[in-house]
C-alpha cells in the first residue's frame, strides 16, 4: 500500500496512540499528525552532547513507516545530528552521548546491549557525497549482503540486479558490473550508494544531504527514487533544499539550535505553520 | 606640467627597474632549483659509475660465478657473493614478516580504534623509536636481545618447531644467541616504526565518509579495515612497506653486530651468517688487495641492483593493481 501524504493527514485526536506530552515544546495541535499510521522509529526526549556541548535539546518525533520525513533547518541546527543517532554512527567517535529514548520497532536502540552493526544493517545511510568503496561496481553492493547472508551466485546476482534496479541504475551499469565503482559519474556513484543500502534489506533508509552534491538531473533522478522507495522503506532526509522537502517527504520536521521547533504534516508546516520561527525559514527570511 | 611629467616618468622608470629585477629574481631562482634537480640524477649517475668501475675488477675476475658462489676466502683471493646476498634477503624477508603485521596493527590501532588520550603518546613514541641510532639498536642487540635468544627464545623453537620434520631444518643446530633470526628481528623492530608512521598517515586520508558508509553497511572494524580502508590507502601503504623494505636491505650497523658476520649458508636461520652491507663494513678496513677490495665494491653494486629492482617491482605492482582496479 502506497499512502500519500494527504491519507497520513487524518486528525483523530482521541485515537492518538502516543503518551500525552510526548512532543512537549512542539506544537500540541501538530503532535497528531499522522496519528494512526504505524511508529517504526520512535525518538523520545532525546538529547545529544558532543564533549559537554549539548547540541540536541529534548527532542521527541515519530517516524512512521513507509513514510518520507524530511529534516530541515539552518545549518547547525542538528538535524545530520539527529540522523546520526538512528543508526547510532555518532558511536565511532569519542565523546559524544546520547541520552532519552529511540524505539526502533518498540526496542531501545541508545541502549548499551543494542549490537551495532545489526543495526547499521537494518538502518541504511546515505551521505552528502558519494562514498562508493575502491571496488567494482559488483562488489560494492555485494560487499554489505557478505556481511550478513550467504549467497549462491545466482542469488547474489539476483539481489545485485534488484538493488541496481531498485536504485535506477541498472540499465546504466549492467554491461560494466565489473569495472570500479569510482570510474562513474557523481549521480551514479550516489544512485549506487543508495543501491548498496538498499542491497542488505533494510527497514529504515537515512539520507544526509543525499542531492547536495549532484547536478539537476541527478538529483531529479534520486528525488524521483526516493518517490518510488516510500513505499517499502521508513525514510528520513535531511535536505537544505526546502523545495526538495516539499516535493517529496509526508512529515516535515522544522529543527532550529538543536530544538524541534515544529513537526508535522509536510504540506500543513509549508502552507500553514503554528511556529513564527517555522514560517521565517520557509519563507527564506533566514537560513 | 614639466614637473609633473618628470616624476611620472620617474615613476615609470623605477617600475620598470622593479620589474626587470624580479623578472632577473624569478630567472634565478628557476636556474637555481633546476640545478638542483639535475644534481640528484648527477649524483645518482656518479654513483652507478664509480659502483661499476670500481666493482670491474672483480667481476672480470670472477665473472657472473661472483653471485653464484658461497665462498669467500681473502687468503687466496676467492669471492663469491652468495652468502651477503642470502643472508641480505633473509634477514630482510624475516623483519618484513615481522614488522608489517606489527606496524599495520599499530597503525590501525592508532587510526580506527585508539582513545583520543592515547593517541598523541603512541604517536610520540612511534617517532621516538625511529629516532634511536642505529648503533644504539646494535648494542641493545647485542648485549641484551642476543643473550635473550640464546637463553630463552632459541631453545624454545628448536624444542618445538625444530622437532617438525622439513620446517624443522630451519630451527636446528645449537642457540648461538647472534645469527640471522636475531639480525632479522632487530631489522624488524627497527623498520616498525617507518612503516607505522607512513601507514598510519596514509590510514587517515580515508575520508571518513567512506569508513562511515562502511560502519552504516553493518561492517565490523576488520571488515571495514580490510575491505575499504586498505584498498583505498593501497599506494601509500606499498610505499611504507617499500620504504622499511629498503632500510631492512641496506641496514649496516645493528645487523652488523648481531649476524654473526660468517660467510656461509646454512639451513638454519639461527646460524650467524652475513649480510651484504654487514660485510663491507666489517671487511674494507683489513681488504688488502685489489681484487678483495674490488669485490667488497661489486657487493655494493649488487646490493644497489637488489634495492633497485625491489622499487621496480613495487612501482610494476602497484600500476598493474591500478589497471585491474580499472581506475
Amino acid at each position: 500500500m502506497t499512502m500519500t501524504h494527504m491519507d497520513a493527514n487524518s486528525p483523530a485526536h482521541g485515537s492518538h496512540p502516543m503518551p500525552p506530552g510526548m512532543l512537549a515544546g512542539t506544537a500540541a495541535d501538530r503532535a497528531i499528525a499522522g496519528a494512526g499510521l504505524p511508529e517504526k522509529i520512535s525518538v523520545r526526549n532525546l538529547e545529544f552532547f558532543y564533549d559537554g556541548y549539548r547540541a540536541l535539546k529534548n527532542i521527541s518525533l515519530p517516524l512512521y513507516d513507509r513514510q518520507v520525513t524530511a529534516f530541515i533547518g539552518p545549518s547547525g541546527c542538528g538535524k545530520s545530528t539527529l540522523l546520526r543517532i538512528l543508526n547510532r554512527m555518532y558511536d565511532l567517535y569519542p565523546k559524544q552521548v546520547a541520552t532519552g529514548e529511540v524505539l526502533l520497532d518498540g526496542t531501545n536502540i541508545l541502549s548499551p546491549k543494542q549490537d551495532l552493526n545489526l543495526l547499521r544493517a537494518r538502518v541504511g545511510m546515505v551521505f552528502q557525497k558519494p562514498t562508493p568503496f575502491p571496488m567494482s561496481i559488483y562488489d560494492n553492493i555485494a560487499f554489505g549482503v557478505r556481511l550478513y547472508e550467504k549467497l549462491s551466485r545466482a542469488e547474489m546476482e539476483e539481489r545485485i540486479e534488484f538493488s541496481l534496479r531498485r536504485a535506477a541504475l541498472w540499465d546504466e551499469v549492467k554491461d560494466k558490473l565489473r569495472q570500479n565503482g569510482m570510474s562513474l559519474s557523481g549521480g551514479q556513484q550516489q544512485r549506487l550508494c543508495i543501491a548498496r543500502a538498499i542491497a542488505v534489506k533494510p527497514s529504515v533508509l537515512l539520507l544526509d544531504e543525499p542531492t547536495s552534491a549532484l547536478d539537476p538531473i541527478s538529483t531529479a533522478k534520486c528525488e524521483e527514487l526516493i518517490d518510488e522507495l516510500r513505499s517499502d522503506y521508513c525514510i528520513a532526509i535531511v535536505t537544505h533544499n526546502m523545495q526538495q522537502a516539499a516535493r517529496i517527504s509526508n512529515f516535515t520536521a522544522f529543527m532550529y539550535l538543536g530544538e524541534l521547533i515544529e513537526f508535522g504534516n509536510t504540506e500543513e508546516i509549508f502552507t500553514n505553520p503554528t511556529k513564527e520561527k517555522t514560517s521565517e525559514y520557509i519563507t527564506g527570511r533566514f537560513g | 606640467m614639466t614637473e609633473i611629467a618628470l616624476t611620472l616618468t620617474d615613476a615609470h622608470a623605477s617600475t620598470a627597474r622593479r620589474a626587470r629585477r624580479q623578472r632577473l629574481q624569478d630567472a634565478a631562482f628557476r636556474n637555481a632549483t633546476l640545478a638542483f634537480a639535475l644534481l640528484v640524477l648527477l649524483i645518482l649517475g656518479g654513483v652507478t659509475v664509480s659502483l661499476i668501475d670500481g666493482a670491474l675488477p672483480a667481476l672480470r675476475m670472477f665473472g657472473f660465478g661472483f653471485v653464484g658462489t658461497e665462498v669467500w676466502n681473502p687468503v687466496s683471493e676467492q669471492f663469491g657473493a652468495l652468502a651477503p646476498i642470502y643472508g641480505t634477503l633473509l634477514t630482510s624477508i624475516i623483519a618484513m614478516a615481522v614488522g608489517i603485521p606489527v606496524s599495520f596493527g599499530i597503525a590501525l590501532f592508532i587510526t580506527e580504534m585508539c582513545p583520543a588520550w592515547l593517541k598523541r603518546p603512541l604517536g610520540v613514541a612511534i617517532e621516538l623509536l625511529a629516532g634511536i641510532p642505529s648503533i644504539i639498536y646494535g648494542i641493545w642487540g647485542l648485549f641484551v636481545f642476543a643473550p635473550f635468544m640464546q637463553s630463552t627464545i632459541q631453545p624454545f623453537l628448536i624444542a618445538t618447531l625444530g622437532q617438525i620434520p622439513g620446517i624443522g631444518n630451519l630451527f636446528m643446530g645449537p642457540p648461538y644467541g647472534i645469527g640471522i633470526l636475531t639480525a632479522g628481528l632487530i631489522l624488524g623492530i627497527m623498520v616498525l616504526p617507518f612503516i607505522t608512521s607512513i601507514t598510519r598517515d596514509v590510514f587517515e586520508t580515508v575520508p571518513p565518509m567512506v569508513r562511515e558508509s562502511a560502519y552504516g553497511l553493518g561492517a565490523t572494524t576488520w571488515e571495514v579495515v580490510w575491505n575499504v580502508v586498505l584498498p583505498y590507502t593501497r599506494t601509500g601503504v606499498v610505499g611504507g612497506v617499500m620504504l622499511g623494505l629498503g632500510r631492512a636491505l641496506g641496514e649496516t650497523m645493528a645487523v652488523t653486530f648481531v649476524i654473526g658476520n660468517a660467510h656461509r649458508i646454512s639451513s638454519s636461520i639461527m646460524a650467524p651468517g652475513t649480510t651484504i652491507s654487514a660485510s663491507i663494513a666489517n671487511e674494507f678496513t683489513e681488504a688488502v688487495g685489489d681484487v678483495y677490495t674490488s669485490s667488497l665494491v661489486a657487493l655494493g653494486l649488487i646490493l644497489f641492483l637488489i634495492t633497485f629492482a625491489v622499487l621496480s617491482i613495487a612501482k610494476l605492482m602497484l600500476l598493474r593493481l591500478q589497471r585491474k582496479a580499472g581506475v
